[in-house]
């Protein structure tokens, strides 16, 4: 059994060497003194300076920001309740509306991007003709298809995520709470919502990750104002990547670490807390 | 309370939709820049949004190509575009650059008489010149055998296989294999033009692949030993690596011109004319040479640089180099169908 | 709570940015460039199985690959202590808050043929790895960008088996073997599904991996697409039409697989 843990362990080692040593070069590389991504020329953190004076970068970094904050809240809010929806219907209907939900989950992030940015210049071409004179304003695409896109391709993860925990509900308890003179929506709030917590908040963190990683579905529908970090990164990954990036990189990296690390201690925490406490109730 | 909250999830979507559509309105005070990637002096965009309090959105591209595909989407909205020579006669047979009022533009005085009323743009009516430049060969000179130099040769070279970079756009590339054919790069000859690709078809198993930008990384770390780019970005990789070295083949090069233009329909045509102005300033054209290293049609820039760098005679080749080089020029449909299908053929 | 209309709004943004776009897609699919309806861009279409063989091809081997690195590490995983357990989950989503290009370009570093891994093996006297500019780059950069789309679905299913099925699979004499055949793979199943939909669609339609690691010699489908909107060779009626039967043929891959599944349309993410 031993051996047999030792095997395993070196396992994980390897592959998880091989999912961050390309971080560590990036990682490093923010530290280079030289321009060029090809050769290393010393120990510098000025990068890291210059990155706050790069009003190009920052931009782009305000608009990953709002865009990935904006669509995750908007989606969580609206994939809970049409989740919600979905589970009250019947059966065909509810199978009819998840296949079309799963679209854009198991459709290419390319197709999905093509297929908005030919629907948004045909709509806002049809408009921009019509209404559009009368009204004296043109629509272009921008920062509002570019959250509409992130939007589409978030709510799916977090109905996803929200299905099976309502399926787990019992249906007798919102009743119950009714039947005791709860109006819909604080039963909702008291009795449902506290159960599909974690499914919500779930989807919601991959809602958000996903809109920050995400690139090709920004590349197509974010028009000519808006860049998204990935895009500013697909610009220079045909050149060569400033060290600002990486620099950056590596911020976002060791934030999102020390988040997850603070998370993981408290969990560990309560648990061990709630554990003590069986203990100390048993007799 | 259901229908409460339907109709508040309702409203949230629509303002969404709204909220989302409204950035669309022409505020006054911007201007939408799309430029060659690594193609100026970023400075350069906030002293000019210091100086005219015009906002600059900026994004760029890497190919003429890609530009032109942008552009014909119809999701784009451009007001400044960088296009070269060959790509602003496409643009302008299939009417889509806007007449430039050069009322706004005081500082196109100070462009290179030579390159007015260019081929691409005749009567001048829709272009004031970026930036020029060759294109040659760039190798590594502890890697490449010197007698093997000289010609395009060097690129179908076997010695070298794997270690040979080809250009990444149809124009290109099919025009490097016409030259060394010994024909124009203007040719409109279907016949011409599929004996050059069947030889970028035989040259593919030698080449590492076909790049644009990554170019640059490839040859300053040593990881190839052969590319062909542009003069300009030649001193820039020399500068992180000194083996390199450029020549210009003896078939000939092709000589270009990367022009600011404004597409048609741009909302913002007077801030775009307000930008050119200033990109052809002597501060602004000085700070983006020294940046890009690419030669100036600014006569004032001219004077003000360097001159170690204005008698290189690559950067500003004398009249017999000229004579050698030969443009880009516009090509009927057709022949860009043909430059598109024989180019999918190569990489499929 | 039995209100079904508070899913209303979502089906209708559902039919105007999900439905409606494909609709776009199939109406450009069977148009030309001159505006008649026409099936020519399917008949062109043929001098592409190339690019549509390379794409499905490469896509496979990477997704095998995923699954025979992923499923051993996701057993191992979910074996290990609960608070251990909980980071590792986590390592193996973090990667994804570094720009998937980002990480991919670090690999054509490390790949290169005076990279760092040919630096290191070179040090320690062993033959040069030049795998850059090769298919193999491209499988490799597949993998790593969707291993964890693996690892996550099925590390899920497997950490969820209660521990006394396989106790009670023990009790009756079961051997590891006949415990991991007969009662943890068939069990963790859904995940292994899931697992395959998620690294098989994304590794099919890839474009920019090709272009970094395989030096833009071995196009991919999504490489083509680009190519149409917004690339080297303008014509969105030919993109959308490869974009229409690479859709078609992917969802009949994945309706083959939900078959063997009949997961009860629960999706297993992440």
């Amino acid at each position: 059994m031993k051996k047999n843990g030792f095997f395993s362990g070196a396992f994980i080692a390897l592959v998880f060497l091989f999912l961050y040593a390309p971080i560590a070069v990036l990682i490093a590389f923010s530290f280079n003194a030289s321009k060029s991504s090809a050769v290393w020329m010393g120990f510098t953190t000025d990068w890291y300076v210059q990155l706050f004076q790069d009003s190009y970068i920052m931009a782009a970094l305000r608009t990953t920001l709002l865009v990935s904050v904006l669509a995750t809240l908007i989606a969580t809010i609206v994939g809970t309740a049409a989740a919600i929806g979905f589970h009250n219907m019947g059966r065909k209907a509810r199978t009819a509306c998840l296949t079309v939900n799963n679209i854009p989950l198991t459709n290419a992030d390319i197709i999905t991007g093509v297929s908005m940015m030919l629907l948004f210049v045909a709509a806002f071409g049809a408009f921009n003709a019509t209404l559009g004179e009368v009204l004296g304003f043109r629509l272009r695409l921008g920062f509002g298809t570019l959250l509409i896109a992130h939007i589409t391709f978030d709510i799916p993860y977090v109905i996803l995520s929200v299905m099976p925990k309502l399926r787990q509900l019992d249906p007798n308890i919102a009743e119950a709470a009714q039947d005791l003179g709860a109006t819909n929506f604080y039963a909702f709030r008291k009795v449902i919502l506290p159960e599909i917590l974690p499914g919500v908040v779930n989807g919601m963190l991959i809602a958000f990750t996903m809109s920050i990683d995400d690139f090709v579905i920004s590349y197509f529908t974010a028009g000519s104002r808006s860049n998204t970090l990935s895009m500013v990164v697909y610009s220079m990954v045909r050149r060569q990547i400033s060290p600002k990036i990486n620099a950056l990189s590596t911020i976002m990296f060791v934030a999102v670490l020390a988040l997850l690390i603070i998370i993981n201690l408290r969990q560990t925490r309560q648990e061990a807390a709630r554990r003590r406490k069986r203990a100390a109730l048993r007799p | 309370m259901k229908k409460t909250l339907a109709i508040l999830l309702s409203v949230t979507m629509l303002v969404t939709l709204l909220v989302g559509c409204d950035d669309s309105s022409e505020r006054k005070g911007e201007v939408n820049v799309y430029n060659w990637g690594e193609y100026i002096d970023m400075s350069v965009l906030e002293d000019f949004e210091a100086e005219t309090g015009i906002h600059v959105n900026y994004q760029t591209y890497d190919s003429n190509e890609t530009m032109y595909s942008t552009l014909a989407g119809g999701g784009a909205d451009y007001d400044v575009i960088i296009p070269s020579d060959y790509m602003i006669a496409r643009l302008i047979s299939e009417d889509m650059l806007e007449p430039l009022n050069f009322d706004n533009i005081p500082n196109f005085s100070d462009i290179d008489p030579e390159l007015l009323n260019p081929e691409y743009d005749p009567e001048n009516l829709y272009t004031v010149p970026y930036m020029w430049g060759l294109l040659g060969v760039i190798y590594n000179t502890t890697m490449v055998d010197e007698a093997d130099t000289g010609s395009w040769d060097l690129l179908w070279n076997e010695k070298y296989a794997g270690d040979i970079l080809m250009f990444g756009n149809s124009r290109d590339a099919i025009g490097i294999a016409l030259k060394r054919l010994g024909y124009s790069f203007n040719t409109t000859d279907a016949a011409q033009i599929q004996e050059a690709s069947e030889l970028l078809v035989q040259q593919k198993p030698l080449v590492q692949g076909y790049f644009m930008d990554q170019q640059f990384a490839k040859l300053e770390g040593g990881n190839a030993a052969i590319g062909t780019y542009y003069y300009g970005d030649y001193l820039t990789m020399q500068e992180n690596n000194p083996d390199l070295s450029f020549y210009l083949p003896v078939e000939g090069v092709n000589r270009y011109v990367d022009a600011m233009c404004i597409p048609k329909g741009a909302s913002n045509k007077e801030n775009a004319e307000a930008f050119i102005n200033y990109m052809c300033s002597t501060a602004a054209g000085q700070k983006n040479c020294e940046e890009i290293w690419y030669s100036t049609p600014l006569l004032s820039v001219r004077d003000a640089l360097d001159s170690e760098v204005t008698n290189d005679p690559f950067a500003y080749p004398n009249a017999d180099v000229l004579a050698k080089c030969e443009s880009y020029a516009g090509l009927p449909q057709d022949i860009l169908d043909l430059y598109d299908s024989e180019w999918t053929r190569l990489l499929r | 709570m039995k209100s079904k209309a508070i899913g209303v709004p979502y089906v209708v943004w559902m039919a105007l940015f999900v439905v409606a776009p494909l609709v776009m897609v199939v109406v450009y699919a069977f148009t030309t460039r001159d505006g008649g309806a026409s099936i020519a861009n399917f008949a062109e279409m043929g001098e592409y199985l190339g690019v549509f063989g390379r794409s499905f091809l490469l896509a496979a081997v990477a997704t095998v690959i995923c699954l025979l690195i992923g499923y051993p590490l996701a057993y191992c995983l979910a074996r290990l202590r609960p608070s251990l357990r909980r980071a590792a989950n986590m390592l193996i989503m973090l990667p994804m808050w570094m720009n998937f290009l980002l990480r991919t370009y670090s690999w054509v570093f490390l790949l290169e043929r005076n990279g760092f891994l040919n630096s290191l093996l070179s040090a320690v006297g062993l033959p040069k790895l030049d795998i850059i500019g090769t298919p193999a780059a491209v499988i490799l950069g597949m993998v790593y960008n969707f291993l964890p789309f693996m690892v996550l679905p099925i590390f899920s299913v497997i950490e969820k088996i209660d521990p006394k099925v396989i106790e009670a699979a023990q009790d009756l004499g079961a051997n590891n073997f006949k415990v991991f055949s007969r009662v943890t793979l068939p069990l963790s199943l859904p995940g292994v599904l899931s697992g395959i939909t998620m690294t098989f669609i994304p590794s099919v339609s890839t474009f920019a991996i090709s272009q970094l690691l395989g030096g833009g010699k071995y196009l991919l489908l999504g490489d083509l697409i680009e190519m149409q909107f917004l690339g080297a060779a303008y014509n969105p009626h030919l993109g959308s039409a490869i974009s229409l039967v690479m859709m078609v043929i992917v969802l009949v891959c994945m309706a083959v697989m939900n078959r063997f599944g009949e997961g009860e349309e629960e999706a297993v993410v992440l």
